[in-house]
């Protein structure tokens, strides 16, 4: 199938492409800025003569003691545990529902799907209350556990399992006598691969950009991750007397995204066709 | 479906442990809440079970009205445009007719991945008439453009950094289900001389019919949810920006500058019911003609 290419439709999505890279290209050259040079030069260009991106990484990283360092490894903290378990959970339950037939299947099905039309934010002062009953507030704990669960991870894996793992390899494997858990650590997992990629990048993002969350479960500043930190540094130059640091604002920002972008685009392969797969049986 | 499985309690080994969290992170809360908006906590008698009360006050609150007219209007204005544009992306992207086509793919899907907190501090300075790239047009042109973080338009400017943070999102999606089609369908739709408009009309379209009720769904339910992006604005627009801006706004302005718990779950609830009907009636809508 070879198909002429067409300038006046490249150019056309080219006008897409430039409105989503627009704004990163904006938080790159602003990164290196100083905090005079933000007010007095054009946001699309480089203020002339001073480039102030490596001295503003390493103001970023030392302000306040080093703040930010301890936000980052708090957000890798949430990110490996939170998303980590979530894809954990994701794949076993997804490779339950899509292998076995057992009793209450159907109601798990109907609750997860009804539970993903609840805004999770609706959910989330009533966690609250609960959380803060059990002692659980202020600790990583609070933001750890409700991450945990991926109702979109437990549906792209299942999707996922039924299509990738024949019935017939199970079947083999039990005739040769191999437990449940090992025909599926053994037999499984390597098949699954692409899914899993898939729903760990995508509760990795949704952990690693979480803020509403850690917004009500955390008062210590010392357990924000970097979202919060971000925003407390941005709400400071509304307060009166407080230190008015957009400069650092902006690059954390954009040492904020750099991981997760870079992530995406290594990846690429494999999460592109887990999508594909998991939207076959829509 | 898999031919004959024999039915056991194996299963369960596997899904055991996601449903335990899962009871424990959405069901219990959802069954507390229902609690807390039975209750109401007075200053004389304390904790008293008041039955539908709250509901009432919140079914008569113009606040809580206004908070769900602000991200219907949202919702109806929107979520249509960002659809648009990521379905005709996705069919450009999928007509093999592109100039670099990864490169489009890649990049429109980036901003996917910039947390909500960046993407609003971002856009909040490129609005903002200081440093902004609003101030630098109005410098270079000698103009007054309208203040984007103005009350009159801040839910636009909202509107925006929505939809650069999912057009590349439900573009993906899209593309996914488009993907999926055979191309056999096409060859034989060339044979029998379809152009590409037709071939939009009668393969395309209605292959993606269920992507499109998937992230219409998921674009009613974050509506209906907004509140990172109003919340992290307020700061630079103070003025534009009420404590019931949305619902979501209303029921953690009640809660956590209000100490009223009871209410706010009762929000909750109703927006969470609000919610769910919709999401099914799309869900109903989209399947019905299958």
């Amino acid at each position: 199938m070879r198909q002429r290419r067409s300038l006046v439709l490249t150019l056309l999505t080219a006008l897409a492409g430039a409105y989503s890279l627009i704004p990163l290209a904006w938080l790159v050259i602003n990164a290196t800025k100083t905090q005079p040079g933000l007010f007095s030069s054009f946001g699309l260009w480089f203020d002339d003569g001073h480039f102030a991106l490596w001295d503003n990484i390493r103001q970023t990283l030392t302000y306040d003691d080093g703040i930010f360092l301890r936000w980052l490894a708090n957000t890798l903290l949430y990110v490996v545990a939170g998303a980590g378990g979530a894809t954990f959970l994701a794949v076993l339950a997804g490779y339950g529902l899509a292998k076995f037939d057992f009793p209450g299947k159907r109601g798990v099905f109907a609750t997860v799907i009804g539970a993903v039309a609840v805004p999770g934010t609706a959910l989330a002062v009533p966690t609250f209350l609960m959380f803060s009953r059990m002692g659980l507030t202020d600790t990583p704990w609070s933001v750890i556990i409700p991450s945990l669960i991926t109702p979109f991870g437990l549906y792209l894996m299942w999707t996922f399992t039924a299509e990738a793992i024949p019935d017939e390899i199970i079947e083999a494997a039990r005739v040769d006598g191999a437990g449940e858990f090992r025909t599926f650590f053994r037999i499984g997992v390597p098949l699954l691969g692409p899914g899993i990629v898939t729903v760990l990048l995508f509760s990795m993002v949704a952990t690693w950009n979480n803020y509403f969350l850690p917004l009500i479960m955390l008062k210590d500043p010392d357990w924000y991750p970097l979202t919060l930190g971000l925003n407390a540094w941005n709400a400071q130059a509304a307060t009166a007397g407080g230190d008015v640091v957009f400069n650092l604002v902006i690059t954390g920002s954009l040492l904020t995204i750099l991981p997760l972008l870079a992530a995406f685009l290594l990846l690429q392969r494999y999460w592109q066709s887990g999508l594909a797969a998991g939207s076959v049986k829509q | 479906m898999p031919a004959k499985r024999r039915r056991s309690w194996a299963g369960w080994q596997f899904v055991a442990p996601f449903m335990a969290v899962f009871a424990l992170v959405f069901l219990a809360p959802i069954a507390y809440s229902v609690y807390l908006s039975l209750f109401r906590n007075r200053l004389i008698g304390g904790n008293a079970f008041v039955g539908l009360a709250n509901y009432r006050q919140a079914l008569a609150d113009s606040q809580f009205w206004s908070a769900l007219g602000r991200v219907s209007l949202f919702l109806v204005v929107q979520v249509p445009i960002m659809l648009v544009i990521a379905l005709l992306v996705a069919l450009a992207v999928d007509s093999g007719r592109l100039y670099g086509k990864s490169f489009f793919r890649v990049s429109i899907f980036l901003p996917y991945a910039v947390p909500a907190v960046v993407a609003t501090l971002m856009w909040g300075f490129i609005y903002g008439a200081r440093f902004g790239l609003i101030g630098n047009l109005n410098d270079a042109l000698g103009v007054t453009l309208p203040d984007p973080l103005s009350p009159g338009l801040v839910l636009a400017s909202i509107g925006n950094i929505v939809t650069w943070e999912f057009l590349g999102y439900n573009m993906l999606i899209f593309y996914s289900a488009l993907r999926v089609v055979p191309s056999s369908l096409y060859e034989s739709a060339r044979i029998d001389g379809a152009g590409e408009l037709r071939v939009i009309a009668s393969i395309k379209l209605p292959a993606l019919r269920g992507a499109l009720v998937i992230a219409t769904i998921f674009s009613v339910i974050g509506s209906f949810q907004l509140f990172n992006e109003p919340s992290i604005l307020k700061s630079l627009a103070p003025n534009a920006i009420t404590t019931y801006f949305t619902p979501n706004l209303y029921a953690y302005s009640l809660s956590f500058s209000g100490q009223q718990y009871n209410y706010s779950a009762t929000v909750a609830i109703v927006m969470g019911v609000i919610t769910m009907v919709i999401a099914y009636a799309v869900q109903l809508r989209g399947t019905r003609e299958r």
